[in-house]
């Protein structure tokens, strides 16, 4: 019984120590984090989508899914870049990070749409 | 089409006559019944002026009598063509031709304006067909109307605009876009010069007269020629809706040449051996009775024809010639010479010395009697010259140089020694041996296995006694079970033999054993008993077949049934893949649209605001344009999506591209600047 409680407890604290770190962060790091759940959401609603119907138009639900998870994966490569509390890109702007984020999206958004079919 | 073609059989080769001419011989009635077949009414009238010209045209030649509804309904419609102002040339040419046959009356009032439009129509016409059409209807209507004083204004520009037509190697283009050239062009060419020198009010320049006589000549250079000296003009098949045909071309340059000659002064050189041989061209057409005179300046040709090309030795016929005139009536006195028979084996030396025909004045024929003893069997080319006996004859009929017609003669071919044997193979010694009689219907009955031979032999010797090597000579076996096979029979000079070594043989009769029909024949165009006969039955013994021995192809029952309609294929096509209803798929669409609104709501929780956007107005501009920018690019795949190619979408990308780089640039520079300036400071 204590064990259990124990456990359950070392749980809930680990959960709020989380959520107590992550509400340092700044604002524009959340926003780029929320974007990134947003992108894998729309994953998962697609994935979800192709096991229920089967994956027949396959290089749509390809494009599909790509495109998600491409623009995350760019997403993140932004937070990295703009995050003041990595050394390694101290001296690159973040404004210069953002223009790369959108450059590259808008390639993969062009091969995304040629794919779709 | 064909029924096209078949109206330009009947009508142009009529018409190529000298008009004034008329014609002696008889008319069938086949060819009258054809022509009302062929030129029928339809509701009254035929479908087009030049319909109604053909029809009335043919019916007049053919000698068909004149129709009182046929007339009508050409009438009607010729005073209607001529009535109304806006006929095109090309109507009222026809409809006048048709006038002049079923010469119906015309208002002068009607023939005024006929005149004035077709006299606008030359000076605005552009092509070849324009030109003769309204010259030609000029032509007509100044002989209708008697109207003797109709002429041409500028007849001499007239001439020249349509000489300019005219190509150097003779033929003419029908307009000055068009680059295709004919000979048909050529003839109509030639009608309608003709038609201007008969308007025109003075003597034309001479020298154009003989410029066009020099291109009558090229013209003739292009002639084409069959092997047997028949002449005729072609023109090349370049668009088969446009080609008319050698009859056609042919017709419409003599039509040409003979309304020339009509108006101009002075002789047309032409060869006359060409002239012969246009003749044996209309006469080679083939329909009978029909026969056409040439413009009265050029000479008759004479024509050497046989009336048998096939002579027979058994029935000891004679060579028969008969030379006449193209329209069948006598020629003058003549001597036909045999210059030679050459056979496809001599082709160079004669088989017999040259001679004369004797004339028979009975028959009217020059015979040769006794060449039948001399040559044998076969087919040969006899060469024969013909010589006018009168020198001055010279100068009307035209004969032409040697003529070569080809003769065949047949006669009964002798076999003999014909015998079937069944030998053993390896010591060649005789088993079994019958006699045949090619004849009658043999029943003999032999018997081989494999080990054995058997070898059918007989000769064969020509009238004259010489080898003949026939067309045919086969061996058909037939097994029970209807497969057959053929054998050709080869020869030594007189001796045929063909011997069946059964050993080699076992497995083209794919080891079938048993009763083997056996047929025999020999046969040759110039053989008077070519035979296929019955020899009876041959009983192979052959081994068993081997396990991967080819089967007999299988025997049709009906063998016709071969030649019927195959099974129908029917052909599997992919299922399509299911699709899921529609519902769930626009469902799962919103479904989609959430996880966005997700972002917005989170965004707003988290209380974005827009406190960085630059106040100054520039700043604030680029902004906004920037902006703007990235939202035309994605605007931009949504069209590519919808209805965009890859391409036009790059093209407008790189152009976007190319703006948004700049702005954004500029823009984000600019916020750098300002938290660089926040952060020193």
């Amino acid at each position: 019984m204590a064990r259990e409680k124990s456990s359950k407890d070392n749980a809930q604290a680990l959960f709020n120590s989380l959520r107590s770190a992550y509400a340092v962060t700044p604002v524009n790091l959340k926003i780029i984090d929320l974007y990134v759940g947003f992108a894998v959401f729309t994953a998962l609603i697609q994935v979800v989508y192709m096991a229920t119907v089967g994956s027949f138009p396959f290089n749509s639900f390809l494009s599909g899914v790509l495109s998600c998870v491409g623009t995350a994966v760019l997403a993140v490569c932004l937070r990295i870049q703009v995050n003041k509390e990595n050394k390694e890109f101290k001296d690159l702007p973040p404004e210069r990070a953002f223009a790369d984020f959108v450059l590259c999206n808008l390639v993969l958004h062009l091969v995304i749409m040629n794919f779709l079919g | 089409m064909a029924r096209i073609l078949a109206r330009f059989l009947v009508l142009l080769l009529v018409v190529s006559i000298c008009e004034a001419a008329p014609l002696f011989q008889p008319i069938s009635d086949s060819h009258r019944s054809a022509a009302l077949e062929l030129f029928t009414l339809d509701h009254g009238s035929f479908k087009s002026l030049e319909e109604t010209y053909e029809a009335l045209r043919t019916f007049q030649i053919l000698g068909i009598e004149k129709k009182p509804d046929v007339t009508a309904a050409a009438c009607h419609s010729i005073s209607e063509t001529v009535g109304s102002l806006s006929s095109t040339p090309k109507d009222l040419f026809y409809a006048l031709k048709a006038n002049s046959i079923a010469e119906c009356k015309i208002h002068a009032k009607a023939s005024k304006g006929i005149i004035s439009s077709l006299n606008s129509a030359v000076s605005g016409s552009s092509s070849l067909l324009d030109f003769y059409y309204s010259v030609g209807g000029l032509v007509l209507i100044k002989d209708q109307s008697s109207k003797d004083d109709l002429q041409l204004a500028d007849a001499e520009g007239v001439f020249r605009s349509v000489k300019a037509f005219s190509q150097s190697d003779g033929r003419w283009r029908y307009s000055s876009n068009n680059l295709e050239s004919s000979a048909f062009a050529a003839g109509i060419a030639l009608e309608t010069l003709a038609g201007i020198v008969s308007l025109a009010s003075s003597e034309l320049d001479q020298s154009l007269i003989s410029t066009l006589k020099n291109d009558i000549s090229k013209l003739f250079d292009s002639i084409e020629k069959y092997g047997d000296g028949t002449l005729y003009f072609d023109d090349k098949l370049v668009d088969g809706y446009e080609y008319k045909g050698p009859l056609s071309a042919t017709s419409s340059v003599l039509r040409g040449l003979t309304a020339f000659a009509a108006v101009t002064t002075g002789n047309i050189d032409l060869p006359r051996d060409k002239m012969l041989g246009l003749a044996k061209f209309f006469l080679g057409i083939g329909v009978p009775d029909l026969k056409f005179y040439l413009a009265c300046r050029v000479s008759i040709p004479l024509i050497l024809s046989l009336p048998a090309a096939v002579l027979s030795l058994t029935k000891k016929d004679s060579l028969k010639v008969r030379v006449a005139t193209v329209l069948g009536s006598n020629a003058p006195p003549l001597t036909v010479k045999l210059v030679g028979v050459f056979s496809s084996v001599s082709k160079d030396a004669s088989l017999v010395e040259s001679q004369e025909l004797k004339f028979d004045q009975g028959s009217g024929l020059h015979i040769l009697n006794d060449l039948l003893e001399i040559i044998d069997v076969g087919s040969y080319t006899f060469v024969f010259e013909v010589v006018l006996q009168e020198p001055d004859d010279e100068k009307v009929y035209v004969t032409g140089s040697q003529t070569k017609v080809p003769i065949f003669v047949t006669g009964l071919v002798r076999i003999e020694n014909s015998e079937i044997v069944v030998l053993d193979s390896d010591l060649g010694s005789v088993e079994s041996q019958s006699k045949l009689d090619l004849t009658a219907k043999n029943a003999v009955s032999l018997s081989a296995n494999h080990l054995q031979k058997m070898r059918l032999s007989f000769r064969l010797t020509t009238p004259r006694g010489l080898a003949f090597k026939p067309h045919q000579a086969f061996l058909k076996l037939r097994h029970e079970s209807k497969v057959e096979h053929i054998f050709v029979v080869g020869n030594s000079g007189k001796h045929f033999e063909i011997v069946l070594n059964f050993l080699g043989l076992v497995e083209k009769f794919f080891y079938l054993s048993g009763k083997y029909d056996m047929e025999f024949t020999v046969g040759d165009s110039a053989m008077e008993n070519s035979f296929l006969v019955a020899i009876g039955y041959i009983e192979l013994d052959l081994p068993q077949a081997p396990e991967k021995a080819t089967r007999p192809p299988l025997q049709a029952i009906d063998p016709y049934t071969r030649y019927g309609p195959k099974a129908e294929i029917t052909h599997i096509f992919r299922a399509p893949e299911k699709r899921p209803p529609q519902e769930l798929s626009l469902a799962f669409l919103g479904l989609t649209i959430l996880p966005l609104l997700g972002f917005f709501i989170g965004l707003l929780r988290l209380g974005v605001n827009m406190k960085n956007f630059p106040s100054k107005p520039v700043p604030a501009a680029f902004a906004f344009l920037f902006h703007v920018g990235i939202g035309a690019v994605l605007l931009l795949y949504v069209f590519f999506w919808l209805k965009l190619d890859l391409f036009q979408t790059l093209k407008v990308l790189g152009f976007l591209v190319v703006f948004l780089v700049f702005i954004g640039h500029r823009i984000l520079s600019h916020l750098a600047a300002a938290s660089a300036k926040l952060k020193s400071a």
